[in-house]
């Protein structure tokens, strides 16, 4: 029956099953870099399966609250990265970006030592997908909500 | 919807359409940026680095929006042939590039004093940069064909092609681990604080209202260029009859 179908409409199935295809082949391709495509390592990855020595990679997750050191010499600090399941503790000297804090996001560019540290050449900051006035994070929630309430 | 595939007809609408949305868009644009640039407070983590986000995420919002648009007109080109969809593509493409090259900007300055650097290859950061060089093929394929004199097909096809980098731009954030944080805006939720959110809503609006004014002037200049073709070609062709 497709001779009774109008061109407009033949042409209008024919786009939309190239679509279909070429949506459903370019997601297949973005699912099968998955692992490939990753910017880092999470520390259960590293863990899991060290990179070699002397092969530079990138390792991002938490800094642990409260393990934030810095050295005798001044410059060089000591934190461990988590993410919830396995710890990797990082060394790095240099000057640190205004968001690297304990309990934030970091990713650490750098070689995993022999000594299981991971000696960071370069620290990033990850931002959080949150956003919040100063004057608002001490407060609680309700306390937030009344407060934006009454300023409205 | 066959009702606008008229020129005549669309330039009647886009005639006060255009004046419209562009003035709007900038009342709306000028009124959201003050109070986002200068009301809001600073970021509990940023400070005031934080007031990039009311051109950010707008421009991201509208370089993607963008290529939906030409993509959308590809198709209806494709399908129904309606004479001004092809103009509409070509329309949305120049400003959809503007906005995409804005946003990777900001973006950059952005990351320099929060991430610590200009530019990573993540997978958002890549994937956008890859919208701009789509959007500057789209661009040179368009204007090709129009060189040609014909209407070639093959930017509506190429616009087609192209969408899907949208979707992986969205899910970029979600798939892979990235630097750049993930989205803060989900159906019915936000992580945006309601003091950011509320600027932030109204500058995507009118940045949006700027775009659509921007879009319908550009297909005015280009139907007029047309109809401009067309009289010359006529003459010239009326003048070699007469020799």
């Amino acid at each position: 029956m497709a001779n009774a179908l109008k061109p407009k409409h033949q042409r209008l199935v024919l786009v939309i099953i190239a679509l279909v295809a070429l949506l459903a082949a370019g997601l297949l391709a973005a699912w099968a870099l998955r692992n490939q495509a990753s910017y880092f390592y999470v520390p259960s990855d590293m863990t899991a399966h060290p990179p070699a020595p002397d092969r530079a990679v990138r390792l991002g997750g938490m800094v642990e609250k409260g393990s934030l050191k810095t050295m005798p010499d001044g410059v060089t600090i000591r934190f461990i990265v988590s993410d919830g399941k396995a710890r990797v503790p990082v060394s790095y000297s240099g000057i640190v970006p205004d968001l690297f804090k304990e309990d934030s996001g970091v990713v650490a560019e750098g070689k995993l030592g022999s000594d299981r540290t991971f000696h960071a050449a370069t620290l990033l900051a990850k931002h959080d997908e949150r956003y919040v006035p100063r004057e608002l994070q001490e407060m609680t929630k309700a306390q937030a909500r009344q407060t934006v309430a009454e300023t409205k | 919807m066959h009702g606008f595939a008229n020129p005549a007809r669309f330039l009647r609408l886009a005639r006060w359409l255009t004046p419209l949305l562009l003035l709007g868009g900038i009342v709306v644009t000028a009124a959201s940026l003050t109070w986002g640039l200068v009301e809001v407070p600073p970021d509990r983590l940023m400070g005031d680095t934080v007031r990039i986000l009311f051109i950010h995420v707008p421009s991201a919002w509208l370089a993607m929006a963008g290529w939906m648009t030409l993509a959308g007109a590809g198709l209806v080109e494709l399908t129904w042939r309606h004479p001004l969809a092809g103009i509409a593509g070509r329309a949305a493409a120049t400003p959809g590039a503007a906005f995409c090259a804005i946003c990777l900007a900001t973006g950059s300055i952005w990351a320099r004093p929060t991430w610590g650097t200009w530019w990573v290859w993540d997978g958002r950061l890549t994937s956008f940069l890859v919208l701009l060089f789509l959007y500057f093929g789209y661009i040179a394929l368009a204007a090709a064909a129009q060189q040609d004199g014909g209407h070639s097909r093959v930017a509506a096809i190429f616009g087609l092609i192209g969408a899907i980098n949208i979707p992986i731009i969205n899910r970029s954030v979600v798939w892979w681990n990235s630097l750049h944080q993930p989205p803060s805006i989900t159906l019915g939720k936000s992580a945006i604080d309601p003091a950011f959110l509320w600027p932030l809503f109204a500058a995507m609006l009118g940045f949006t209202l700027i775009f659509g004014g921007v879009v319908l002037a550009r297909m005015r200049a280009i139907l007029a260029d047309m109809q401009a073709e067309t009289r010359l070609r006529r003459k010239a062709r009326g003048a070699a009859e007469a020799a």
